[in-house]
């Protein structure tokens, strides 16, 4: 397990260095991805225990944003006068995204095989 | 002071006392939401975020102070973005084969996200800082904040609405999917990942693995689309 501890944080190192060289449009860590699924992709299979590991770490995802969150409640004020412009902008910008994205997606992927596979996460 | 008195006080000023709260208020929201039939009302990371701040401003603390032990918690967002490469090489069969449909969605998704914020905003009478800074809200916040800043808006400003995005959207997005009788796992991921960045993700994963892996690569690829295509939509569209 360690190995691959030892291991992602180095493709997120690599992702950060490579951001920040280069000045990309990404964050460090989605290049990080982007290098583990190369090696993965590489490798030909997911090591067991890199399996537990992301599993582990992906399960409770949610609770990573926490700290973030209480940031943004501390920060309220910066929304300021615009607080309702804002907000309302905001709820219904991302419902409308959410309904377009998916059914753009939906549609053109009704051409391929579009059976929905069981997922194995938690929840549901 | 009393003897107990100078335990709090040692406590508080270590960063377990704050982590322990991060980590309790989470595993009590998510008992509650469970419990209360998943009501999207009761999103855990709303949940343990207002349960959290009301217990600060009880005690008086601040937030540098909280962030102390939180941090433990934050950090490790990085990592486990970097692990839905699992997910990801997992389920890549699935995206190999919806390869345009992913582009096409992606490019309408993130425009999407981009014109709708904006003009509501604008028609709403906000401030064209504050509209800037609404702009990239569903891209996942460091490069959101960069955009921003490149634009001239407040990247704190960014940080506040893309975080709140992402609540809005874990726990409004099933529903809207629901509503819209969607009911394949790549619209799903892909719907959630690209107008609410990890919190969505996050969320996507819970609804499925195939689902979780789309989301997160929608999500780091809206994060590139935003960059590349909001600055040309701003200098269009202003």
């Amino acid at each position: 397990m360690l190995e691959y501890l030892t291991l992602i944080l180095l493709c997120q190192l690599a992702g950060e260095i490579f951001v920040t060289r280069l000045q990309a449009p990404l964050p460090g860590p989605v290049v990080g991805m982007l290098l583990l699924f190369l090696f993965l992709l590489f490798r030909g299979s997911v090591p067991e225990a890199l399996g537990r590991l992301s599993a582990g770490l992906l399960n409770h995802l949610s609770l990573l944003f926490v700290p973030a969150g209480v940031g943004v409640m501390v920060h309220f004020e910066l929304l300021g006068d615009d607080f309702w412009p804002l907000a309302t902008a905001l709820v219904l910008s991302t419902l409308v995204t959410i309904a377009v994205t998916a059914l753009v997606m939906a549609a053109l992927n009704r051409t391929g095989s579009a059976k929905p596979l069981a997922g194995k996460v938690r929840d549901e | 002071m009393s003897e107990s008195g100078d335990i709090w006080v040692y406590l508080s000023a270590s960063p377990l006392l704050h982590l322990s709260l991060t980590l309790s208020a989470f595993v009590v929201a998510s008992a509650l939401y469970n419990r209360l039939r998943r009501s999207p009302l009761l999103n855990p990371v709303l949940l343990s975020v207002v349960a959290i701040v009301a217990l600060l401003h009880l005690t008086d603390t601040d937030y540098d102070r909280y962030f102390d032990g939180a941090k433990f918690v934050h950090f490790l967002l990085g990592p486990a973005t970097v692990a839905l490469a699992v997910p990801l090489y997992r389920q890549f069969e699935r995206v190999r084969k919806s390869a345009l449909a992913i582009l096409v969605s992606l490019v309408c998704g993130s425009l999407t996200a981009a014109v709708s914020a904006i003009s509501l905003a604008w028609l709403l009478g906000a401030h064209p800082v504050s509209i800037v800074s609404l702009a990239p809200k569903s891209v996942t916040a460091p490069v959101a904040m960069g955009i921003s800043e490149q634009l001239g808006g407040l990247p704190s400003l960014t940080a506040v609405l893309v975080i709140l995005t992402g609540i809005v959207g874990a726990m409004l997005g099933p529903a809207v999917l629901k509503l819209l009788c969607i009911e394949d796992p790549a619209a799903q991921g892909m719907a959630m990942g690209t107008a609410s960045h990890g919190i969505g993700t996050a969320r996507a994963l819970q609804l499925g693995e195939l689902a979780g892996a789309f989301a997160g690569l929608a999500m780091g690829l809206n994060a590139l689309a935003t960059a590349l295509l909001l600055p040309l939509l701003w200098r269009l569209m202003f």
